[in-house]
């Protein structure tokens, strides 16, 4: 438990030069967010001047970092101008729009690649090999913009099987009580069917175009990583001992595959984080990601803050857990001290 | 030398589909070049009697919703988008090659430090940090250069730092510092050369990479404006117009950066096989 101790502390300094960054970057935004705020070309200077007062803009920079970092240590991410509201408020209300896409494109990418990528790899040169290699290369080929505009085309103009690619749920549809904020959980905890299938019709575009995405760099990790892991010694003694087959694939080499796979799983994570906001522009998905880019948009400093900071505090945590995966996949890291 | 071409033919010969990516490749360089010359039509003159036309002879891609021809403002902006990405990758591979060989040299305080800027750079979605750089640096095509290259330091400087840590106690390193050669000399004439090849295919690996971004970038209104030619703007106005089933706005700027991406990409992989044939995948 020491070394995870160790490692859960070793993130506390990247943590304070993210705060850093993030406070520094946004500062160097354009614009003057006291003139934007008063939004009228009429104002005069004392209403400028008083709106930056009250903003803390006219302290030198400083001490505005030592308010900024008190104010993030209550859990104070600023008010947002465009909104009105705290932004820890509007994020917490927009997370689960994201998280919920994220992780559904998620499970969709790694339920398609690693099968593939395993049958592809226990049968090299074959059909499903050639096949797992066009996806790879074409999957990360598309733009994610493309593939999803690509799909609106496809499924809404041509066939008419997918709803409007406007936002999360039927304009006519009611939402469910907020329990969670992810429509298909709540859905379900209401018992209202309806709702459950037109959130799905209308997750299923956005999250196959963050699949498709994600789908290249998983199977080819997984067809490689398999095929080293087939060809090594254990699995032809296994083979030899005449151990059943099933047995081998699965529990001597694609265990023995898994740490890649386990990196590459958290790379792609970390690149689905990013082409969220570029897949919740495509569908009027209302996420942290469109949340973020309308408040860049207006230099409306304290969303882009707090959404910079979301997403890298994500990210760390994301990198955490894969080194966690990383020890139970393989004790010999030795994160929980077994070695 | 004579041998890496060697291999170079062997890989060129062992697989065709490097083949097409060196075809697609001048395909993209004769786009860039000639671009101007190439297109049939002004990029920039519209024509409101003829908006929104689907493919034609006259048209090959059609025309937009202010009657511009697509295909020409497809091949014009192929310099652009290349120059870009170029520009980019070219930036963070000299300064990532610089910063990550003398801290992987030197060591101590100076590396310790560079390792952390790199280790709080690494925090962030990468896509999340270059929209913010670009809106902190203003919109324009420079700060799209400058975000991408920020962004893909990282690597660099660890793959650099990495390759010359390796070789900095090698004998040949030792000979040159007992031959008289200063930490400079010796960094500049014994080790940048050695470590160049795995940064030149991590630079072609990244191409592909950069022009996505860049696209991607303009795709939200950020860096590139409207109305220069450029993919990303040109997928960007077109998508309001798929739900109506005008798919050629948008549909072949997308074509575009796909063969361009995919290009390199073919292109990075093929270096990688020749440079280091144990890593293919």
């Amino acid at each position: 438990m020491n070394v995870l101790l160790r490692r859960l502390l070793g993130v506390v300094p990247t943590l304070a030069g993210v705060v850093v960054a993030t406070f520094v970057l946004t500062r160097i935004l354009p614009g003057d967010p006291a003139v934007f705020f008063t939004s009228s070309p009429s104002a005069d200077a004392a209403t400028i001047e008083a709106v930056r007062q009250k903003l803390g803009l006219d302290q030198p920079l400083w001490r505005q970092f030592v308010i900024y970092v008190g104010a993030l240590l209550r859990g104070d991410l600023g008010q947002s101008i465009t909104t009105g509201q705290p932004v820890l408020t509007d994020l917490l209300q927009r997370l689960p729009a994201s998280a919920e896409l994220t992780i559904v494109a998620f499970a969709l990418a790694v339920a398609v690649a690693i099968p593939l990528g395993v049958a592809a790899a226990l049968r090299p040169g074959s059909l499903v090999d050639h096949l797992c290699r066009l996806i790879a290369t074409a999957g990360v080929s598309l733009p994610t913009f493309v593939t999803g505009l690509l799909l609106i085309y496809l499924f809404y103009y041509l066939a008419g099987v997918a709803p409007e690619p406007m936002g999360r749920l039927d304009p006519f549809a009611t939402a469910p009580p907020r329990l969670t904020g992810f429509l298909l959980i709540d859905a379900l905890a209401a018992r209202n069917g309806e709702v459950f299938v037109s959130a799905a019709r209308q997750l299923i575009l956005p999250a196959a175009t963050m699949a498709i995405f994600a789908l290249a760099p998983l199977a080819r990790m997984t067809r490689a990583a398999m095929i080293a892991s087939l060809g090594s010694d254990f699995v032809r003694t296994a083979r030899a001992n005449g151990l059943k087959w099933r047995t081998i694939v699965v529990t001597y080499a694609l265990r023995n595959a898994l740490l890649p796979i386990i990196t590459t799983l958290g790379m792609v994570f970390s690149y689905m984080l990013g082409a969220n906001v570029l897949v919740e522009r495509v569908f009027a998905w209302p996420g942290i990601g469109s949340y973020a880019l309308d408040a860049l948009i207006g230099l409306d400093y304290a969303p882009v803050q707090g959404f910079m900071l979301a997403m890298a505090a994500i990210f760390v945590a994301i990198n955490l857990i894969v080194d966690i995966a990383y020890s139970i996949a393989d004790p010999r890291t030795g994160l929980f001290g077994h070695a | 030398m004579r041998e890496r071409l060697a291999t170079a033919a062997y890989v060129l010969r062992a697989n065709p589909v490097s083949l097409a990516a060196l075809a697609l490749l001048a395909l993209l360089f004769g786009a860039a070049l000639f671009g101007p010359a190439l297109a049939p039509y002004d990029p920039l003159a519209t024509n409101t009697s003829l908006a929104l036309r689907p493919p034609s002879a006259a048209h090959w891609f059609g025309t937009d919703q202010l009657g511009r021809d697509v295909f020409s403002r497809v091949v014009v902006a192929t310099r652009l988008d290349l120059a870009i990405a170029f520009a980019a990758v070219a930036l963070s591979l000299a300064i990532g090659a610089a910063i990550g060989a003398a801290t992987g040299y030197f060591g101590g305080f100076a590396d310790a430090a560079v390792g952390r800027v790199v280790d709080v750079l690494m925090a962030f979605p990468l896509f999340v940090l270059a929209m913010a750089m670009v809106a902190a640096l203003g919109n324009s095509v420079s700060s799209v250069v400058i975000a991408t290259a920020v962004i893909n330091l990282p690597f660099y400087i660890r793959l650099a730092r990495a390759e010359t840590q390796m070789r900095r106690h090698l004998g040949y390193v030792e000979a040159a510092r007992v031959g008289g050669s200063g930490h400079l000399r010796i960094l500049r004439v014994f080790l940048l050369p050695n470590i160049a090849p795995p940064l030149i295919v991590q630079a072609s690996l990244n191409l592909g990479w950069a022009v996505l971004n860049a696209a991607g970038l303009s795709f939200i209104g950020l860096g590139v404006r409207a109305p220069t030619p450029e993919w990303g703007i040109m997928v960007a106005e077109g998508a309001q117009f798929i739900i109506s089933g005008r798919w050629w706005l948008s549909v072949f700027p997308g074509l575009a950066l796909m063969i361009a991406v995919f290009a390199f990409n073919l292109l990075g992989d093929a270096l990688r096989d020749i440079v280091d044939p144990r890593s293919r995948t």
